[in-house]
């Protein structure tokens, strides 16, 4: 039982991180209807910038995630700028492709300026934190969960009680519309590849210290997400957090009862069951 | 203009060249790149063939071709069988398992097919990395028997297996053309244009966009054999998804929806990384960029191109003529 509810306590932590990458995704997803699989390349950057502000500048953990942060949300609003805005009247696979050429360059530039080595990166946050008898947790992963809750919450209230935010929703739900209605859907759109970039740099300097930082480590976070928001549903803000939840218990869980070896393959063979069974999706529709 | 053309007497000289080769490299590193190359211009005439001319990118096409060269490598190192047995079903394992994965995955639309094979290739990664007693994991198959001899011709030099990998390119070109050609393949490019007024003509939507996922998937897994018997040796690594992303440069650049964009690509980008040395590692960090400003700008490829090219000026000298 006290095994079972650590497992538990580590679904929630990689439920917040899975969370928070699926929510940018499903945004740009909402906006641009461009599955964008450089939003995991842009994960990877942040943890590599937030570690280089560490390592070489020696600033603290905050300002190195506030760095992090700011860096990937200028980086994703470059591709916007440059890439996907100018292929929005491309159809089928061509946006796609660029999203993969987006990823593929940010991936060997890393690995050409920090090399393909893991690195550790430090936490202040190291100790364990003994919440009842025989339940522990380490104080970073108590960080990932309440950062994650916070951020979500944040997040909807923004696009839901702001008039800024409704803006990304009124252009997800229709863009001409959005457009005679006086929205700016160029701001729009770049405000959105802004906010996914803050939230994939913030969930992986989050995550970084619990895992490690390398190149390719964007990869399998990413796929986990595209799997969280076809389970919750295209463009769908709730689904993605939800997703999330279900993911992270699914894999922590899977390792502990199944197979660590296979637990990577729990999200994967998930989806696949799930879309035998419902090709489209667990939540269907533009639920929101 | 002919030369690159889709038309049959254009592969004439191509084909002369590649024959002649030989004759003319400098050494036998020179063959081995061609002879990959032309290995991965098989599995990516398959690719083309799913992507270019049915519309759906699949991302788990590499994996498909590590099918294909685990059971060449399986059956040969560990059960003895010979490789002219094993290549065949290496094809035929691919085209199976793919068509159950397409079963499934082609019930999704577009974006969501490619994400969900980007998740099979991943599985398959997976299985063939962890399954220690049927792939032998990390550690991969070494040792690979190269293709016994027929008759006399024998398969242990380079330059014989240089035109062993030539011909199963020759073959794959012509069945790809009998293929696009026929009324299957406009079928194929009916669904890619429009999903829905295919249907309204009585193609089925389905059945048709499965038997293209199969017969790409066929592509490489006969591919995927044919490396293993080349390169003697398999990882993993045969798995990975770069490897897709590789095939799908090589169509971006050559020209998707045409039969010998692939072939160009796969042979000029495999120059190309093979003459600048410090691509090797970093190779994305220049592909990359490449991909998106030829998606930007040269949507059709090299080939693509030259096509339209070609029949702006055609049309253009028709209308001289007819001002004349």
């Amino acid at each position: 039982m006290l095994m079972f509810l650590q497992q538990v306590l580590n679904g929630f932590t990689l439920g917040g991180i899975y969370g928070l990458v699926a929510l940018g995704l499903t945004l740009v997803y909402g906006i641009l209807h461009v599955p964008n699989f450089a939003h995991g390349a842009l994960y990877m950057v942040g943890a590599f910038v937030a570690f280089h502000a560490m390592n070489a500048w020696g600033t603290g953990y905050w300002v190195a995630m506030m760095v992090a942060a700011g860096v990937v949300a200028l980086l994703a609003v470059t591709s916007e700028r440059l890439v996907f805005s100018r292929l929005r009247n491309a159809s089928g696979i061509h946006p796609m492709i660029a999203a993969v050429g987006i990823m593929l360059f940010l991936e060997a530039s890393a690995q050409a300026i920090w090399g393909a080595d893991f690195q550790r990166m430090p936490t202040p946050y190291a100790g364990v934190v003994e919440l009842t008898d025989g339940i522990s947790m380490s104080a970073q992963r108590l960080l990932i969960v309440a950062a994650a809750l916070m951020l979500m919450v944040a997040m909807h209230w923004f696009l839901t009680r702001t008039l800024t935010g409704s803006t990304i929703i009124v252009m997800a739900q229709n863009r001409d519309g959005a457009s005679l209605i006086g929205v700016d859907a160029n701001r729009v759109a770049m405000m959105t590849f802004a906010i996914s970039g803050v939230l994939a740099a913030i969930a992986s300097v989050l995550y970084a210290p619990v895992n490690l930082v390398y190149p390719a480590m964007g990869y399998l976070v990413i796929t986990k997400a595209f799997v969280i928001i076809i389970l919750g549903g295209m463009g769908s803000v709730p689904g993605a957090i939800i997703g999330g939840q279900i993911i992270g218990f699914a894999e922590s869980l899977g390792a502990y009862y199944v197979s660590t070896d296979y637990k990577d393959i729990v999200a994967f063979a998930l989806l696949v069951l799930i879309l035998s069974v419902r090709p489209q999706g667990l939540f269907p529709g533009r639920g929101r | 203009m002919r030369l690159l053309s889709d038309g049959a007497r254009g592969w004439l000289l191509p084909g002369l060249a590649a024959l002649l080769f030989p004759l003319v490299a400098a050494n036998d590193y020179h063959l081995t790149v061609m002879a990959t190359a032309f290995i991965f211009a098989i599995a990516t005439l398959g690719l083309n063939l799913i992507t270019g001319y049915a519309g759906q990118l699949n991302l788990a096409h590499a994996s498909f071709m590590a099918i294909g060269a685990y059971t060449v490598g399986i059956l040969s190192v560990d059960h003895g069988w010979w490789f002219w047995c094993a290549l065949p079903v290496a094809g035929v394992t691919s085209a199976v398992l793919g068509w159950f994965v397409g079963l499934v995955s082609l019930r999704l639309q577009g974006h969501f097919f490619s994400i969900f094979t980007l998740c099979v290739g991943y599985i398959i990664f997976l299985v063939i990395e962890k399954w220690e007693s049927l792939t032998h994991g990390t550690v991969g198959l070494m040792g690979i028997p190269a293709p016994e001899s027929i008759g006399p011709i024998h398969f242990d030099g380079l330059a014989a297996q240089y035109y062993l990998t030539l011909a199963f390119l020759a073959a794959a070109i012509w069945a790809k053309r009998r293929i696009v050609n026929s009324l299957l393949g406009r079928a194929f490019i009916a669904l890619r244009n429009s999903e829905e007024l295919a249907e309204a003509i009585g193609i089925q939507r389905m059945r048709t966009k499965l038997l293209a996922f199969t017969l790409s998937v066929f592509y490489a897994g006969m591919a995927g054999g044919l490396y293993a018997g080349f390169a003697r040796f398999i990882s993993p690594d045969a798995a990975s998804v770069n490897l897709t992303f590789d095939m799908m440069i090589y169509m971006i650049v050559g020209g998707i929806g045409t039969v010998a964009g692939p072939v160009l690509g796969a042979v000029g980008m495999s120059w190309l990384t093979q003459s600048l040395q410090f691509l090797q590692e970093y190779r994305f960090m220049v592909f990359g960029p490449i991909l998106i400003l030829l998606v930007l700008h040269v949507p059709q490829g090299l080939v693509g191109s030259l096509s339209v090219g070609r029949l702006r000026w055609q049309f253009r000298r028709g209308r001289s003529h007819a001002e004349s």
